[in-house]
Parts: structure tokens; sequence; C-alpha cells
């Protein structure tokens, strides 16, 4: 946290010129005013939406939906415990309770004394070292009930977070297979280099050729991508590094730059020549915070040595520069076109497109998003060529994919496998037995099941983003199937009303089976909802929300079924229970004051 | 929409107010003329329009309002036991509606405020006759305490949207209101 100048507006104000008072920035300009109180008061938002001469709704727009943005009060140490299925399968639930008993308070709720505060968030990125929890954005992981003893402690005697124990905050990078990227030493500049030689043309041959396909999800071309944003009209053109890295379960991203930086930055470099772009960001989730000093220093230090900034390598008509910009604990920004409406200070509703960010994107600007592994891959072919790229890996699928492996097994961590890899090696790599289920691409990706355990990891056929977890024979799939759903209704941005109401009724529906109220009817409805997000959806989030559903009622449906207690229908409230209040009110103890839940009791 | 083909015997159709205000009952009546065409294709059970007290066998149900109290709850069930259809009638019966304003209160302060602190009413009591029907905690949509097999919403629905709706039924149509016809008021 920085430190406190002497009054809050004055300090306000630093911001805020820091930030040449300009509205796209306000998103930056409201994570780093609330670096000042640890929330945002209203007097806050008002003084900022003065500032910029915004309409304070727009400003209050902005900080209502970002999670980590708070306009109510919150403790001067903000505990938020990870709480991904992997995060809850290590034990989080317990663990926080633990620690709320031990600072006397509820979850969601501030201390009385404003000291503390505790309560959930999605995946932060560190399921291979979980659970995990973030202090203040601070991340710590491997968390026992030791540390939590601990933490407890410090924090009654409000220590201040540089003085706890530094291997608290040492989140290793747990790299356990490397292919062609994690091995590649590249001196910073010698890609750049490459490239220039071959100039502009010649390099997105180059691209071309390697058929590098985005890592992020879609597997779009991105020699395709890159082109069209090259021949689009409009001027400066940007290339934005999505560093967002919401998947629950993927934490690739966040090894990347923590270890090979200068790779990803190198990357967007490489797309600024082949698309003729000057400005470059950095979309880094808020969760990913405690990387931006590290991250600053290199680009300080390419900046320094010619690798940015004007004339790069003295190349005359190539000025590029890279700015990061912080998400604020929104996985919907992950999405390209929310993550650029974040990059220009608005909340991350997702575009309609067409048109694409290739042709307006940030600011109306040709615009190319790109996955911070595909842009780090770029490294790989302006030094050894597109077709040495494109030998290794599949048909369809060029090159090696990073995996994020965690849930049930010996060695959680990085795992880099060129494409066609069958599942089942992964397993055995990675010391998993008597494996249930993997659900590999996260909680939007699929489900398998042992008897797909041969299928492989590439476009044709099992796609991923990187997410890998192993669920073994002691885990239910309806849980995991649950905990998925209550992530996707909790990140729905709320912009379009079949994701905004589907994702809550289809949470109603998974939370009536597990409270035992659970009836036929209702997997019917499921079935029904499922098919609702799907097709009627703005965007990826709501149409990817029923996936794990869809998955485990197909290949695990007795999870569901043994949790039905009636073949037809079953409400999901006690019926009797309904009535008490009122039975209370009027003394009443009559039969005709009571309901049986089930119908057939009633004569 | 071309008339409904008559189907080989007459259906059955009871229809019922629960936590409702008439308004989807008037506006069923306001099919006008249809209505002479309606007697021709079905015969009613249990309704206003008939001095049937208790609902037997049917093809459909109508249920117009939301469930609010003991009452509610069995004379709903009586009709899902007997309707092979059953279907959710006007914004009460689909989404709880106007009487489902209360729910953000606790029932008690309700009942007092009503029966105890209203001016004039010194001494009030909450009624406590065993004869009158428990009110719920909350007003509930009728698909949360029975299965419902179709919704029709509107506060109240149009007379030609409810036409629509029973000619597709009774024609063997799913029904389906085109947008002109399907609001959610
Ligand atoms: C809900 C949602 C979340 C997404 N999150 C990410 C993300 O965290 N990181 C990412 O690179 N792509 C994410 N994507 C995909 C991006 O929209 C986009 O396709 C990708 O960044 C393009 O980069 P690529 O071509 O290099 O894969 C997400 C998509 C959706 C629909
Ligand atoms: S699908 Fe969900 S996340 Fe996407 S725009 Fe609609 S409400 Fe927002
Ligand atoms: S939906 Fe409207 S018209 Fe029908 S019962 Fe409710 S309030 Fe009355
Ligand atoms: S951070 Fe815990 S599982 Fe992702």
């Amino acid at each position: 946290m920085s430190a406190l100048p002497a009054t809050p507006t004055a300090a306000l104000d630093g911001v805020l010129q820091r930030h040449g008072h300009c509205p796209t920035e306000l998103l930056q300009i409201l994570i780093e005013a609330q670096d000042l109180e640890g929330w945002l008061p209203a007097q806050t938002l008002t003084h900022i939406a003065q500032s910029l001469h915004i309409p304070r709704s727009r400003v209050e727009g902005v900080a209502g939906f970002y999670s980590f943005l708070y306009t109510q009060p919150v403790g001067r140490y903000r505990v938020l415990f990870s709480d991904n299925i992997t995060d809850r399968m290590l034990g989080n639930t317990e663990l926080m309770d633990a620690l709320c008993r031990k600072l006397w308070i509820e979850p969601g709720k501030l201390s009385e004394d404003g000291l503390v505060s505790i309560a959930t968030t999605s995946c932060t990125g560190l399921c291979d070292q979980g659970p995990a929890m973030l202090v203040n954005g601070r991340a710590i992981g491997q968390l026992t009930h030791r540390r939590i003893n601990e933490i407890a402690e410090m924090i009654r005697q409000q220590r201040p977070l540089e003085l706890w124990p530094a291997e608290y905050f040492q989140i290793g990078d747990n790299i356990r297979r490397k292919d062609s990227l994690l091995n590649l030493d590249m001196k910073p500049g010698a890609a750049l280099a490459a490239v220039i030689e071959l100039g502009r043309e010649g390099w997105l041959q180059e691209v071309q050729k390697s058929n590098l396909r985005g890592r992020g999800g879609a597997g779009f071309a991105t020699a395709v991508k890159w082109a069209s944003a090259r021949n689009a009209s409009g001027e400066p053109k940007i290339i934005v590094c999505n560093a967002d890295e919401g998947e629950p379960g993927t934490f690739k991203d966040r090894v990347l730059l923590n270890s090979y930086a200068d790779l990803v930055f190198e990357g967007m470099t490489l797309a600024a020549w082949a698309v003729g772009a000057s400005e470059g960001f950095l979309y880094l989730r808020g969760e990913y915070r405690y990387l931006m000093p590290q991250l600053e220093a290199v680009l300080t230090r390419r900046r320094e040595a010619g690798l940015l900034g004007h004339h790069i390598l003295h190349e005359p008509c190539f000025d590029f520069d890279i700015r990061i910009h912080l998400g604020a604990g929104a996985y919907v920004c992950g999405e390209e076109t929310a993550l650029i409406e974040s990059l220009e200070g608005k909340r991350g509703t997702p575009r309609i497109r067409p048109p694409f960010p290739v042709t307006k994107g940030y600011l109306g600007r040709p615009t190319v998003v790109n996955n911070v592994e595909t842009l780090a891959k770029t490294c790989l072919i302006a030094l050894a060529g597109g077709e040495a790229f494109a030998a290794s890996g599949t048909a369809q699928s060029a090159g090696t994919k990073l995996l994020s492996i965690s849930g049930d097994c010996a060695e959680p961590g990085i795992y880099e496998y060129p494409f066609g890899v069958p599942i089942a090696r992964i397993l055995e790599d990675c010391g998993a037995s008597d494996t249930q289920a993997v659900q590999v691409g996260g909680a939007s990706g699929v489900c398998l099941a042992g008897y797909e355990f041969q299928r492989r990891i590439a476009y044709e056929d099992v796609p991923t983003a990187g997410a890998f977890m192993i669920f073994d024979g002691s885990r239910d799939l309806f849980d995991v199937a649950r905990a998925f759903v209550h992530f996707f209704a909790h990140e729905s941005c709320g912009f379009c009303t079949p994701c905004r109401v589907g994702t809550s009724l289809l949470q109603g529906f998974m939370d009536k089976l597990a409270d035992g109220h659970g009836a036929k009817a209702d997997l019917a409805d499921i079935d029904w909802l499922d098919r609702l997000l799907k097709n009627a959806s703005h965007c990826g989030l709501g149409s990817a929300a029923p996936n794990p559903v869809i998955d485990t009622l197909q290949k695990f449906r007795p999870a569901y079924e043994r949790r039905l207690v009636s073949l037809d229908f079953e409400p999901a409230f006690d019926l009797d229970a309904a009535l008490a209040e009122a039975r209370q009110l009027t003394a009443r103890d009559d039969p005709g004051a009571h309901l049986h839940t089930h119908e057939e009791e009633e004569k | 929409m071309s008339p409904a083909p008559a189907p080989a015997r007459k259906l059955r159709v009871a229809t019922t107010s629960l936590a409702g205000c008439f308004g989807c009952h008037m506006s069923f009546l306001d099919i006008d003329e249809h209505l002479f065409e309606l007697v021709e294709l079905v015969e009613f059970d249990r309704s206003p329009l008939t001095d049937i007290k208790d609902v037997g066998p049917c093809d459909i149900g109508l249920i117009e309002g939301g469930v609010c109290n003991a009452e509610n709850v069995h004379v709903l069930r009586e009709f899902r036991r007997h309707c092979k259809t059953l279907i959710a009638l006007g914004a009460c019966a689909v989404n709880g509606g106007l009487p489902a304003q209360r729910n953000h209160l606790p029932l008690s302060e309700c009942l007092r405020e009503v029966y105890q602190f209203r001016p004039g009413l010194d001494n009030g009591q909450i009624p406590n006759d065993p004869e009158l029907p428990l009110p719920l905690d909350k007003v509930r949509p009728i698909h949360e305490v029975v299965r419902v097999d179709y919704f029709l919403p509107g506060c109240p629905p149009s007379g030609p949207a409810i036409w629509k709706f029973l000619t597709d039924l009774i024609a063997g149509r799913t029904p389906r209101l085109a947008n002109g016809l399907l609001h959610y008021d």
C-alpha cells in the first residue's frame, strides 16, 4: 500500500493528476483511490466524478461492478479465501470457519472495530498451492491450521503485512515439465532483431506458416487476427495482452508473467511490429497485482535497452510501449470485448460483435487481443521460423500447450506438452491415481470420465485454455458441478437476462438438490435451463455456464439421481415451517394450522 | 389462426383464483364471442363460472393467483391431482405478483399493522378462528408448490392471449404466443 500523504484529498488529487484526469483511466483511478482508505467512501466517488467531468452515476456504476472495489467499509485486514472447487477439496471452508471463530467475526461482515473482514472470492490462480487467500491483495498459498492460527494472531496484533513472514508470500512456479517454450532461454531482444530483419510482411508470413492458434480458449488463428488489424484503418493500433486468467483452475499465465515476462513483453512487441501498432496494454487481473512491481521493473529495463519506446532497436518507424492496466475481480473481463470496455475505464460488459476488436477495439481503434501464452509463443516462431513451430503438435494444433494441473494428484503444477498428448499420459505424469474425472478447460470446459482418457489435448479433440483439474474416486461430481454453477452465477455480469436470471435459477436448482429437496421434475427444468443459457446468452460466459451440469448429468447422472427425494415434484422449502410464524401469532396448533410436505400424508 | 379442429370429446376445464384479484378471470371473459366457440369445445368443471365446489378429473386447470395461505395449498394440490395439464395464469400465479410485495416484510409486521396498529382499531387482535386458513410466511408462485406445465404471463394476460393459448392447447399444438400477445407486466 502506498504511504499516506497529508490529507486524503491531496492524495486523491495526486492519483487523478497521475492519470491526467482522463475518464478512460477511471478504473485505474478507483483502484488507486481505494488504496488510500481501503474502500471508496461516497465523497471520494463524488470528487472523482467532479474532477473527471463525468456523471457520478458512471463512477458509481464502475465502482459497483468490480468485486475488488468496495463502496462500503471493509476491514483494515481484508481476507479473501479463494473458493474454487480445488480449494474446497483442500479444506478451505474449514480453515475459513476457523479464522472467523478466532477473530470473532462472521464471513462477509466487518468486525466492529473495523479491523478485519473475511469473505470468499473466485479462483485466485493458486490452485497448485491451495488452499489460498488474498490479504489486502497479497496472495498466500498452502494454508494450514497452523498458518491460520498465526495469521489470526498477527491480525489481532495489527502487525503490518510487510512484517509477516516472507515465506507466506512465496508463490512457487511449480514447473514440472518443460518443452520448447519453458526451455527457451532467450536474450531479450533476440526475437525482435530477427523479425526486424524479416520486415513486417515477412514476419507475418512466418506467423502464418507456424499455424499458431490462440491459447486463450477460442483457438483463433493468430496470423489472421494480426493481418486483420494490420489491414484495418484507424490509428494508433493497439496490442492487448490478456492476463485476466480468471478461468477456475488456470494459473499458467501467472507463471509466465512471474518467470518469463520478457517473452511475454517481447511477444507483444513482435505483434506490434506485424500489425503496426504503437500502444500496448497488459491487462493484469487484480488477483495478480502482487506481480506489478516486478513487471514494471522488466518494462523499465526493456525501455532502457531500447526494446520499447521510440525507434525500437534503432528502427526508425518502430515505436511501441506497454502500460499495465489492472483488473479488479471480474471473470467476465477476460472476454476480449469486456476487457476492452474495462480498459476504457467502464463496467466490463461484453460488446455486441461485429464489429470485432481487430477493426474497432480500444477507443474504436484496431486492437489485437491475445492471450499471454500465445504472445510468448511468438518468440519461438521469430527465433526458429514458422515451419519449425508447425512441425510439432498435431495437424490442426501446432506447437505445445501449457497445462495448469491441480486437484487429486501427487504433483500439481505447470506441464508443457506438445499438442496431441493423451489425457491418460498426463494423469500418469502428474501422479494421479484412481481418477474418476478430469475437468479440462476450467469451469467452462469439459468434464471427462474414465472412458475418455485416451482422448487428446488438441483443438480437434479436447481443446483447452490450460486448466486441468483432477477428481479421484472419493469426489462427488455433483458437488463439482454445483461449485462451478455458483461461480458462474456470481460472475455473470448481469447485462443479459438469459444469463443473469438463468445462472441464478440453475444455482437454485442445484442448491435444491443439495439441500435434499430434489425431484425428477427438477432434472427436466435443469435441462431446459441448460439449453436456454447455451442458446440465448449474449457472451461466452452465459453459454458456457451450463457446461459442467450438462457433462456431469450425462456422465455422472447417479450423482444427481441419488439426491432425488421424489420422482415427481418436491417443493424447495418446508411448507409446514412456512406456517410457523402464523401459528405463533395466532396461538393455533389445530390440524388446519399445519401442512404436510407431501400431499399423500394429508389424508 | 384457423379455428381449432374439434377434439374427439369435449375437454374438461377447471379454473380457480388463489391469491389473485379475479382480474385474470375477467380477462378470460374478455374473449367475448369466442366464449360461444369455447363451450362447443370444452365443458367446465370447478370454476367461478359453474357451481361445482370440488374439482374432479380434468384435462386442463387454469390457476390465477399465487399461494398465500394453507387453503391455497390444498386447492392447488387438488387441482394438480386432477388436471392433466396445469397452467399458471397471470403474473401472480407465475411470480407471486402484487401479493408477493409483502414478502420483504416479516409476516408478523404485516398482520400487526393491519389488525392491531391501524388507527381506530383499539385492542384489535389477529384473527385466530380455526375456520380461517393460516397465511404462509411468504407468498409463493404456484410452481414452487406443485409442478406446473405452462406459464401464461401478463397482468392480466389479454383475452386474445388466453384464447390463443387455449385454442392451441385444445388443438394439440404447443401453445406459443407471438410477440404482441406476450406481456410481462
Ligand atoms: C467469459 C470469458 C472469459 C475469458 N477469459 C479469458 C482469459 O482469462 N484469458 C484469455 O486469454 N482469454 C480469455 N477469454 C477469451 C478471450 O475472449 C479471447 O478469445 C482471447 O483472449 C484471445 O486470445 P488468443 O487468440 O491469444 O487466444 C475469455 C472468454 C470468455 C467468453
Ligand atoms: S452472458 Fe452473462 S456475462 Fe455474458 S453478457 Fe450476458 S449476463 Fe453478461
Ligand atoms: S395477474 Fe394481475 S389480473 Fe391476474 S390475478 Fe394477479 S393482479 Fe390480478
Ligand atoms: S486459486 Fe485455488 S483453485 Fe484456483
